[in-house]
């Protein structure tokens, strides 16, 4: 059978100039990208008020594929940049879409800071358990004894979980999804894309080329298979205890859903009353 | 303001208020001795004219987050001093290759490292042109008085809207916390510059194709869907990373647009350099020692003059190459071992140059100067 198509559903969201994308057979990011285009066909937002903003990886390409207001900044610097996007056009929905490294090593300390604020913004971060990019060197999120091309002998590091860490600091939404749920992702993407305040959505992502061939999936499929086998979805649960294992159970869910006072907010009072 | 103002201001409070006189209306910083004025000044006075202020939990942060403001539509601008100018160095490669107009106060004090915070140092005039890495060209402008501080950093937001580009304001110490009159014209006396919009509809615009040298810019919400990348980009904006080709447009453009507009740029204060034979070369607070010290030396008939860069990047060769033939020496006035020297020599030749640091932590006392200028004429 052919199949034969000339154009995609989602053509309007896609720089359809700059496909094909560069990521690798079986990689997670193109779900992921797919979930948020139809996450945003079921919102309500102006693309022309939606500003993308990615750091650096494989995860940070995804800005350049977005047709709206765009930005590939500097690796971990994605969220400062969205800061300053969003305090001077309080209008703009800002979304930043980046990895695990780009966001929690390199940038951990601006995303922390950024949750603490309550800057209004939805962060999308990929988690494949390494840095693609590079060639599949060890992360921040790298479960203990994963094999990379940096702990070769398998990782001695703690990683980190990064829902909780998004919690602790002071999120307004929280979820995490594996590329295999991809429904339920799309609906967690569209709540954050709806929150007010710093929501946070955590995609756990193959990356066969990089990671997976170096632990025992050497495909994508082969990763969504484990996904299938292990995961578990516990709603509501404090995210402290979703850590993720090497050959244990993924935790998936929506964990935090609350409302809280944005900067936003905060900075138009203060306005008003400097201006009394 | 509708009418002319005369205040009381610091160097760094001058300058804040330059920065909102310009149209600034973001800023973001991290506190550092000794800018933190500016800050502090910032976050009193920009709620006032309905700006953002906000501390960034670094300098990193801060030169991103005013990048990001820039590309939202604001006029922004961040202050520090040198461990923080290292660290945003990075974005500050950023702002450039994406051609982002904002303002970077550097407040200098003396390095290396944390050096000696709370005094004196110029030695970040090599690191302001090219601190981030591969090649490109930014401005960078030195006031010497509070006065200069407001003029120069209305200067430095115009220059930036004009020509698409990261502009230092490479203040030091002695200026920045130094109280003097300042004189505010009323509001419609001062030059503001914004950047250029595109007059064509979405569908007809290239982003980073220039007029000119420099593209007319489209922010965040105003329906142009623009890709910004610090990869190498084509005229698209989009990333083109394997091509030698685009990487050469986009770089000798990059610098062109500000070599080749160097004249317009150029601000060099003469003092009497009409007759001169010695020419002090300076500035910041070393311009006004130097002031000091031709004064001395012209009452007791040295013809000695003084040039005191206001634009310190882009360099100005063309003004020294031309001047070369008419001086006999020149004598470097600053507070580094060594860095305005080089540009001097590279222009004037090393034989006609002699340098008179100082290494941070002091200004130059007028004396030492004289004392120096005479040397050169004694040893002639
Ligand atoms: C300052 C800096 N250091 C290092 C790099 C090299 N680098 C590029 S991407 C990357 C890691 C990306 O990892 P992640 O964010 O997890 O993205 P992935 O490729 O896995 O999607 C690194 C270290 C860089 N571009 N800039
Ligand atoms: S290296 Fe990994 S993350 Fe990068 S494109 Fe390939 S599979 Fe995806
Ligand atoms: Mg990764």
């Amino acid at each position: 059978m052919e199949i034969e198509a000339k154009s995609h559903p989602f053509d309007k969201y896609l720089r359809a100039d700059r496909i094909p994308h560069i990521w690798c057979p079986g990689c997670g990011l193109g779900t992921a990208l797919n979930c948020f285009l139809q996450a945003l066909e079921e919102t309500e937002i102006d693309l022309k008020n939606l500003a993308v903003v990615s750091g650096i990886g494989c995860a940070g390409r995804v800005a350049g594929y977005i047709n709206v207001d765009s930005y590939h900044t500097t690796h971990g610097r994605a969220i400062p940049f969205a800061t300053g996007l969003k305090l001077a056009n309080p209008k703009l929905k800002v979304v930043v879409f980046s990895g695990d490294g780009d966001l929690f090593a390199i940038g951990g300390n601006h995303f922390i800071h950024a949750a603490r604020r309550n800057i209004d913004m939805t962060v999308i971060c990929v988690n494949n358990y390494n840095y693609g990019m590079t060639g599949g060197q060890l992360g921040p999120t790298t479960p203990l004894e994963a094999r990379t091309t940096t702990a070769p002998y398998g990782n001695i590091e703690h990683p980190f979980n990064l829902c909780h860490v998004a919690a602790a600091s002071g999120a307004v939404y929280v979820a995490r999804w594996t590329t295999l749920h991809v429904r339920r992702l799309k609906e967690s993407m569209k709540e954050a894309l709806n929150k007010k305040g710093f929501s946070f959505v955590e995609v756990i992502a193959p990356c066969p080329t990089a990671f997976g061939r170096r632990n025992r999936e050497p495909s994508g499929l082969d990763t969504l298979r484990y996904y299938k086998e292990h995961s578990v979805i516990k709603h509501g649960i404090d995210p402290s205890e979703a850590d993720i294992e090497i050959g244990g159970d993924i935790i998936v869910g929506k964990f935090v859903d609350i409302e809280k006072h944005t900067f936003n907010e905060a900075v138009e009072e203060l306005i008003k009353k400097a201006r009394k | 303001m509708k009418k002319e103002q005369i205040k009381f201001y610091s160097g760094n409070i001058a300058a804040a208020e330059g920065a909102i006189a310009a149209g600034c209306r973001f800023f973001a910083g991290y506190p550092i001795t000794p800018s933190s004025e500016i800050a502090e000044h910032m976050a009193r006075r920009l709620p006032q004219v309905g700006g953002v202020f906000i501390q960034m939990e670094d300098e990193l942060a801060s030169m991103a987050a005013i990048l990001g403001a820039s590309w939202g539509g604001a006029k922004a601008m961040t202050a520090t001093s040198g461990p923080g100018f290292s660290l945003m160095q990075e974005n500050i490669g950023l702002g450039a290759m994406t051609e982002t107009p904002c303002v970077v106060i550097n407040v200098q004090r003396a390095g290396p490292s944390t050096g000696m915070p709370t005094l004196v140092g110029q030695a970040d005039v090599m690191q302001a042109r090219w601190g981030s890495h591969g090649d490109y060209e930014i401005i960078a402008l030195s006031p010497s008085s509070p006065q200069e501080c407001f003029d120069l950093t209305i200067k430095a937001f115009n220059l930036a809207e004009e020509y698409r580009v990261p502009v230092v304001v490479l203040m030091d110490e002695s200026v920045a916390h130094m109280f003097e009159k300042v004189v505010i014209p009323p509001e419609n006396k001062i030059k503001i510059v914004n950047r250029k919009k595109p007059d064509v509809p979405p569908e007809k615009y290239l982003p980073f194709k220039p007029e000119g040298y420099v593209p007319p810019m489209a922010c965040a919400g105003e329906g142009y869907n623009v890709h910004v990348t610090g990869l190498t980009h084509d005229e698209k904006g989009y990333p083109q990373a394997t091509d030698p080709e685009v990487q050469e447009r986009l770089v000798r453009r990059l610098c062109d647009k500000i070599r080749k507009n160097e004249r317009k740029m150029r601000d060099i204060d003469e003092y009497e350099m009409d007759d001169a034979d010695v020419a002090l070369v300076s500035f910041g607070i070393s311009g006004r020692s130097s002031k000091a010290a031709v004064k001395e030396a012209r009452r007791r008939g040295y013809k000695v003059g003084l040039i005191r860069l206001r634009t310190i990047w882009p360099f100005p060769d063309e003004y020294f190459e031309k001047i070369a033939g008419d001086i006999k020496k020149f004598i470097v006035v600053e507070i580094n071992y060594g860095q305005i020297k080089l540009e001097v020599e590279r222009n004037v030749g090393k034989e006609k140059v002699i340098l008179l640091p100082k290494f941070g932590g002091e200004i130059h006392k007028p004396h030492e100067i004289y004392e120096k200028i005479k040397e050169v004429y004694n040893g002639d």
